[in-house]
């Protein structure tokens, strides 16, 4: 790899770096909403149940290459002016938190109905239920999906690239630009985001065995 | 909040428009099928008692689990072309798209195939089936069923990532997008009329798919449901 430069390298390393950084954005701001989607789609009323399984067929039925844009092109002739980052956290959050909110539901429907009548009978109140009954079960079922679905965050990071936002994928375009050798350098990217995925999704089995075992 | 939307002018362009979600169903439609037959394939292999091939499709299967389909795409892409393969970017985006889409096929599929009581398998050993006579009368069959919902919605998430294929010069619906709003300036508009012919499209992969089980699966019953 001789034409690869500590430039180049270091240039990766950057990229590397922003979109690690773009991923954790997702991951919380995704969380955040995709919590409150959760929430609204197993605890509220019918209005909401209804607008928020509105909202999780629209944005799954989407794809995130036409958020982006239409995030960073859209809310600028909207009168807001956003720099590339804030309009891929913003479009990544929006699109995480479907999916998040989604498979949290499904975790928080899945803990015992006998459960939350038990806490009715022990006079807790609504948020004592929900806080304390309700979702440290729902947590531990939720780890192992959460974590997988991170993986999944992580390589959808490389599409901030169509808009101009420099990570790891758009960094490997702008060198293959320069050394016009992309079998290496789209190999090496690659490389790079398989060392960050990898982990997570042996430790998103790891956790999903482990969590069977302790179920059994 | 003083902006005047204007759909007239992205609509304008709708010959190009219909052109690019044709583009994009024929390229869903080419990528689910031959991804199904790659996925089964690996699914099978990856089950079977052949060492090193099980090895070889786990291999793939972590790979392409664990890299972006954008990168997937550049290096089939521009791999395919430095190797001396000159294909158009269609094709290229095909073959990119099927040897994704047959990962994740084939992590369903195995899931399906590891349901298959053993018990079942024992009978149809009884009942002097070759192994290949119980993979295609004992196995298959009911373990795609089974997993029949996670497919369909993995192939209509294909449809949705199709999309990524518009950063080579494949002429999908993103593409087209992307060349009428730098042509129009109207870029909310373009994107939201692009975005609601995402959703009509996935709703009708979803109907396809519905079409096909239909024929495939003929004895009726919930897809999906334990055997």
């Amino acid at each position: 790899m001789g034409f690869l430069t500590t430039a180049h390298l270091l240039f990766l390393w950057n990229g590397l770096l922003w979109t690690i950084g773009l991923s954790l954005l997702a991951f919380a701001g995704g969380g955040l909403l995709g919590f409150l989607v959760a929430l609204g789609s197993s605890y509220g009323p019918r209005w909401s149940r209804l607008a928020v399984s509105v909202y999780i067929k629209l944005i799954q039925g989407t794809p995130l290459l036409v958020l982006l844009p239409l995030a960073y092109f859209g809310l600028p002739s909207l009168g807001l002016n956003v720099a590339p980052l804030t309009a891929a956290a913003l479009a990544l959050s929006i699109y995480v938190s479907a999916y998040l909110g989604e498979i949290w539901r499904g975790c928080i429907e899945s803990v015992p109905r006998t459960q939350a009548e038990a806490a009715e009978c022990l006079a807790l109140r609504w948020h004592q239920r929900v806080w304390h009954v309700i979702l440290p079960q729902a947590v531990k079922i939720a780890t192992p999906p959460t974590v997988g679905f991170m993986v999944q965050i992580v390589k959808n990071t490389s599409l901030a690239s169509a808009i101009g936002f420099v990570e790891l994928a758009r960094a490997g375009q702008i060198i293959n630009n320069s050394t016009f050798e992309p079998f290496v350098i789209f190999m090496v990217v690659a490389a790079l985001y398989f060392a960050l995925c990898y982990p997570l999704s042996v430790l998103s089995r790891r956790l999903e065995r482990s969590f069977h075992v302790a179920h059994r | 909040m003083n902006y005047a939307f204007d759909f007239s002018a992205p609509l304008a362009y709708w010959p190009d428009l219909l052109n690019g979600a044709w583009t994009t169903l024929a390229l869903s439609v080419s990528a689910t099928f031959f991804g199904f037959l790659l996925g089964v394939f690996c699914a099978l292999a990856n089950t079977g008692r052949t060492r090193w091939l099980a090895q070889l499709s786990g291999l793939y299967i972590e790979v392409i689990r664990n890299t972006p389909l954008l990168v997937q795409v550049f290096i089939v892409y521009f791999g395919l072309a430095s190797m001396g393969l000159q294909v158009g970017a269609f094709t290229a985006a095909t073959v990119a798209l099927v040897v994704n889409v047959g990962a994740y096929t084939s992590e369903i599929v195995r899931a399906g195939i590891e349901s298959i009581p053993r018990s079942q398998l024992e009978a149809a050993e009884c009942m002097g089936l070759s192994r290949w006579q119980t993979l295609r009368h004992v196995v298959l069959p009911p373990a795609i069923e089974r997993v029949y919902p996670a497919l369909s919605s993995q192939y209509v998430l294909l449809m949705l990532a199709s999309s990524i294929c518009s950063q080579t010069s494949a002429e999908e619906l993103t593409a087209v997008a992307n060349r009428v709003q730098s042509d129009t300036y109207r870029s909310v508009e373009t994107y939201l009329i692009v975005a609601a012919g995402y959703l009509l499209m996935s709703l009708l992969m979803r109907g396809l798919l519905w079409a096909v089980a239909m024929v495939a699966f003929p004895r009726r019953r919930r897809l999906g449901t334990p055997l």
